[in-house]
């Protein structure tokens, strides 16, 4: 039987066109850019300078601070710059660049193809190994796992949730693992429990990936303890809130994390992730991205090697499309639209998609009608329509009254708006707003 | 390649648009218009091309000429307005008189206010009622259904069944004497009855109805609150003294009842935000209705309790909000 | 008369003393005691309301200003320097002075200098498009051209040139009360020393980019060649981040470094004409102001 969560929720058209296409390594490209800021949380620290030689894996840049994660290299080859470049946040920041040479990889990392079951690391050493390896969510969120990891004084996980919603349309690289690394993914979660403690772990997946639930459940015998659930296809059935209403019925409080209500969640890719830290003492070097778009020649699910520019993927899905308006990271509801294609691949970039002028364009704005849908389709149970007038009309003070801070920015209400309204670009514009008034009170007190 | 586009996240739209939505409604209505039109006969025609012009007119002369604006009647919501206005008046009331009522509709009720979105009272209805109270022969005098097709003004009058129900309790006559009276259930439902141009026939406004759930352009709430809140009240009363209370299949099927909860309570602008507020709103409808029909001066009730509902909407919206996620801890 | 009027009359009047006096009991009764220095100060400002003192309205300055011991960090914008005297007088502090300020744009990346590269397709608003990227030029620190600074400014004093994309000062209105620098994500508007006859001397530019990045992107940027630092007989100019940066207070209007600097990134603004080398009135003032 399927689950879901009931209150709010869109369903955009899921455009899966590389469902099922097989993951394709991208080869390694000339430059890589590796960004220090690929994680929540503070920049690395870089550890190598201008003419170094470096071998594929190895670190170059540290994470330092409590929220932090190491960067290692995906390419062996000569650093050539430490600089600031353009990323997908829009802004420059401090990246290190590297020349590319034949490919040799650090002697301590197992590059054979072999499936390794026996957990054969302490506990400890797991948590260790995650965190030298640079291990963040692979969702897009980026949060650092070994911090994830860390919980705070007094609270206990009983259940260990994996995220495999996927529901962003177009995006299928968390699908693509499920079907080709189905036994690691699920040898990454048994690490992930022996290292918590917790013994009942659920998978969520929704529907649309049928074969994907299959897949992973022909090897639920060996791994008990592990149970995969189907879901049914709405967005953002994928948020990590209501993924947990979903599949325990249980809300996390307004302000809360996952672990206040006794769980924690990962996403699958993470957990492929942690399998090669642990088992194959692989750092994060490479990811799935799904480069897609209607208008492309050759839509695929490539591996990718973190820092290869962004503009390696279109050539290698068929070059740029003539009519070719907006080049996303990421998928079309949450994307981050790029303004250049040479940007690099990061940890958290699932989805590279291209999109037409008809597909993209946003329409002019009319006045509210008040009809109501983006009250009803809000997931958090917000007033989107609300919260834009107010900060239109430059009533802060009263937009905790609204409760914005609740808003995990999904899109619903931008999405559902007959009006054309951006509804979610003037909620975000509320959040700073607000933000920077509560610290000038502060300040003036 | 031409530049890339640069803007801010989702980059995904539905492609519904308020003038689908209000194009929608003007479908939803076709049946109703229809069905009144075989009924009526011309003066349904000459009804809804006047009130449909003349609203559209002034919202257009409106905006281009007093505001100094763009003009917006292509988002269709004039043109429904207009129909809705036209199907809530007698359909042999003279033209000039619809014309006054579609400049109160749209110059008073809807642009003094800031045009689409920012009215707190539904215009169609603040036309119909304007015009009830000044012109107050001419709306309480209905055309008798399937006369002279030609007969506009001149169509011989009748009294509609809530208008007899009204006489009879007057006269301290008994229910079943007035029922006798009255048209059969089954001539209501088809539409052979008087009343205004669009109220008639309850099959058509529930054919219109079932369109606009099946197109999502309205939902359950509203018109079924204020259903019903109508069938339970009197109900009640009608259970209590069925000598001197109609039977609530009664009151379904006559005066504007269906045509209110289902075309204009719903009106998008006027109406709750909120599942649990429109709720209150339609309970509110439904009460303020049957009282008015059994208890107060008019025959009819429902243009009155929807305009007073209208006006609790923003208190409604104030204090009844949607259940927020993570509000309080949901444990199994 | 008849009694009618008479008893309307006596019992209307009657409710009425009745209902003067109530009034007037418990208006004394509940009366709130209020320094009465805090309503001659209120009257002494402006009444802009503007928060450029940083308080909230004109009441709340006025009440700060009594409450204090003395006026020091208490200045009204607006107002400026007669208002702040009157102020001192009434509260028999000492008078404070600051130099007036005007508002200046630092930024000459109209849309014939700084070519757009990318199309900018949501709401306009300065504050929505810097929160996902840098802006739709090569220049990561220039205008953004929708104007958040026109809609914070309370007194007219700022507009948008929609031929150029950029925002002009009217001087005369604006009054220094931060708003604009405030409301601008990309803080290219600054308070600058007002001079006489609103004369202004500063480089028009923020770009922290290395030289080549700058100039590639914008025609008038500022490359950081340190050519104006070395002809500043008055120590006024430094460089830091590859940006030039003119101290107003210690410039003397002296005019050397404008026609120093390169790639005209240094602008005056309300100078008298030149007088060129063989005697012809130099066009270059008239010229550097149209560049923009």
């Amino acid at each position: 039987m399927l689950k879901t969560f009931r209150k709010g929720g869109i369903h955009p058209e899921e455009n899966k066109i590389t469902a099922g296409k097989p993951i394709v390594d991208l080869p390694v490209p000339p430059v890589v850019i590796l960004p220090t800021l690929q994680h929540i949380g503070t920049p690395a620290t870089v550890l190598v300078k201008k003419g170094d030689k470096v071998k594929t894996g190895q670190m170059i840049a540290a994470g330092e601070g409590f929220i932090a994660a190491n960067v290692h290299s995906s390419v062996t080859g000569t650093v050539t710059r430490v600089d600031k470049f353009t990323d997908a946040s829009g802004y420059k920041r401090m990246a290190i660049e590297i020349g590319t040479g034949a490919d040799e990889w650090m002697d301590d990392i197992d590059t054979g193809p072999g499936l390794v079951r026996e957990i054969s690391i302490s506990i400890p050493e797991i948590m260790v190994r995650i965190w030298d390896k640079g291990i963040v969510g692979m969702g897009g969120a980026t949060f650092p796992t070994h911090v994830k990891m860390a919980f705070p004084r007094g609270k206990k996980a009983s259940i260990l949730i994996i995220n495999g919603a996927e529901c962003e349309p177009y995006i299928t690289a968390d699908h693509s693992l499920m079907l080709e690394k189905g036994e690691e993914i699920l040898i990454g979660i048994r690490i992930i429990m022996d290292a918590l403690g917790v013994e009942k772990a659920i998978v969520g997946v929704e529907n649309n990936k049928y074969d994907g639930i299959e897949n992973l459940r022909k090897f639920s015998d060996k791994y008990p303890g592990i149970s995969i659930q189907g879901l049914k296809v709405k967005y953002p059935q994928g948020s990590e809130k209501h993924l947990i209403k979903s599949l325990l019925g249980r809300e996390v409080p307004s302000g809360g994390l996952p672990i206040d209500i006794g769980t924690v969640i990962f996403n699958i890719g993470t957990m492929y992730a942690v399998y090669e830290a642990v088992q194959k003492n692989k750092p994060l070097i490479s990811r799935i991205v799904t480069v897609t778009g209607k208008s492309l020649k050759y839509p695929s699910n490539f591996r990718v090697r973190i820092g290869t520019p962004v503009s390696e993927l279109i050539k290698a899905a068929g070059g740029l499309p003539e009519n070719a308006n907006k080049i996303i990271a990421g998928g079309p509801m949450m994307g981050k639209a790029l303004n250049t294609l040479e940007v690099p691949v990061t940890k958290g970039m699932s989805g590279l998609l291209v999109l037409d002028d008809v597909e993209s364009g946003r329409k002019p704005v009319q006045n509210c009608i008040r009809c109501s849908r983006c009250v009803s389709v809000c997931p958090m149970g917000i007033e989107p329509y609300l919260i834009m007038a107010m900060v239109e009309k430059e009533k802060c003070e009263f937009l905790d009254d609204c409760h914005i801070n609740d808003c995990m920015e999904c899109g619903s209400c931008s999405y559902i708006c007959p009006a054309n309204r951006p509804l979610l670009d003037y909620i975000r514009l509320g959040k700073t707003k607000l933000k920077k008034r509560k610290q000038a009170l502060k300040e003036a007190e | 390649m031409s530049m890339i586009t640069v803007s801010p996240a989702p980059h995904d739209h539905t492609q519904e648009t308020v003038k689908k939505l209000m194009y929608g409604v003007l479908i939803a209505l076709v049946p109703a218009s229809i069905v009144s039109v075989i009924f009526f006969g011309v003066g349904t025609i000459i009804l809804i091309l006047t009130s449909m012009l003349s609203c559209v007119a002034f919202e257009y002369l409106i905006q281009k000429y007093i505001l100094k604006n763009e003009s917006t009647i292509s988002d269709g919501s004039a043109m429904v307005t207009g129909l809705l206005l036209a199907l809530c008046l007698p359909a042999d009331i003279p033209f000039w008189i619809v014309i006054i009522g579609s400049l109160v509709a749209i110059g008073v009720a809807k642009m003094s206010f800031g045009g689409l979105g920012n009215n707190p009272f539904n215009p169609a209805i603040v036309g119909r009622v304007f015009l009830f109270v000044s012109f107050p022969v001419q709306m309480s005098t209905y055309p008798k259904p399937l006369q002279n097709w030609f007969a506009y003004t001149d169509a011989a009058t009748g009294a509609t069944p809530l208008g007899m129900m009204k006489e009879g309790i007057k006269n301290n006559e008994t229910i079943s004497d007035i029922m006798s009276k009255v048209p059969d259930y089954i001539d209501m439902f088809l539409g052979k009855m008087g009343g205004s141009a669009g109220e008639i026939s309850a099959i058509a406004l529930i054919i219109g109805f079932i369109y606009l759930l099946a197109r999502k352009i309205i939902t359950l709430h509203i018109p079924i609150s204020i259903l019903l809140t109508v069938v339970i009240f009197t109900g009640i009363l009608w259970k209590s003294d069925p000598a001197r209370y109609a039977d609530p299949l009664f009151h379904l099927l006559s005066g504007g009842l269906l045509l209110g909860a289902i075309f204009m309570a719903t009106d998008y602008v006027t109406s709750p935000m909120t599942a649990s507020g429109m709720w209150v709103y339609g309970i509110g409808i439904g009460i303020i209705t049957v009282l008015i029909r059994v208890f107060g001066a008019y025959p009819e009730g429902v243009q009155f309790a929807i305009l007073i509902m209208n006006a609790f909407v923003p208190l409604i919206n104030k204090y009844i909000k949607p259940a927020r996620f993570g509000e309080r801890l949901k444990n199994e | 008369m008849s009694s009618v009027i008479i008893y309307t009359i006596v019992s209307l009047s009657a409710t009425g003393a009745v209902s003067a006096v109530i009034l007037y009991l418990v208006a004394q009764r509940f009366k709130v005691f209020e320094d009465p220095r805090i309503d001659l100060v209120e009257d002494a400002l402006p009444a802009a309301n503007c928060g450029g003192c940083g308080y909230t309205g004109c009441r709340n300055f006025a009440e700060a200003c009594v409450k204090s011991d003395n006026l020091s960090g208490l200045f009204c914008p607006v107002g400026g320097n007669e208002t702040m005297s009157k102020v001192a007088a009434i509260l028999g502090m000492e008078a404070v002075s600051q130099d007036a300020q005007v508002a200046v744009v630092r930024c000459s990346g109209s849309y014939n200098k700084r070519p757009r590269i990318n199309i900018y397709d949501g709401p306009p608003s300065c504050a929505i498009q810097s929160g996902i990227y840098s802006g739709d030029t090569g220049c990561a620190y220039g205008c953004l051209g929708h104007g958040d600074c026109v809609k914070a400014c309370e007194f007219d004093a700022i507009h948008m040139d929609r031929t150029t994309g950029l925002p002009v000062v009217t001087d005369e209105k604006c009054t220094a009360c931060n708003a604009c620098v405030i409301a601008c994500p990309k803080n290219i508007i600054e308070l600058r020393k007002k001079n006489k006859k609103d004369r202004k001397i500063f480089v028009s530019c923020i770009n922290e980019e290395k030289g080549a990045i700058a100039k590639k992107s914008c025609e008038v940027a500022c490359i950081g060649c340190g050519k104006c630092v070395k002809v500043c007989k008055f120590d006024a100019i430094t460089l830091e981040n590859y940006l030039a940066y003119i101290d107003a207070v210690k410039c003397t209007l002296c005019r050397k470094c404008v026609t120093e600097c390169p790639t005209n990134s240094i602008l005056e603004i309300n100078m008298p004409p030149r007088k060129s080398q063989d005697g012809t009135d130099s066009l270059v003032n008239a010229e550097i102001v149209e560049n923009v």
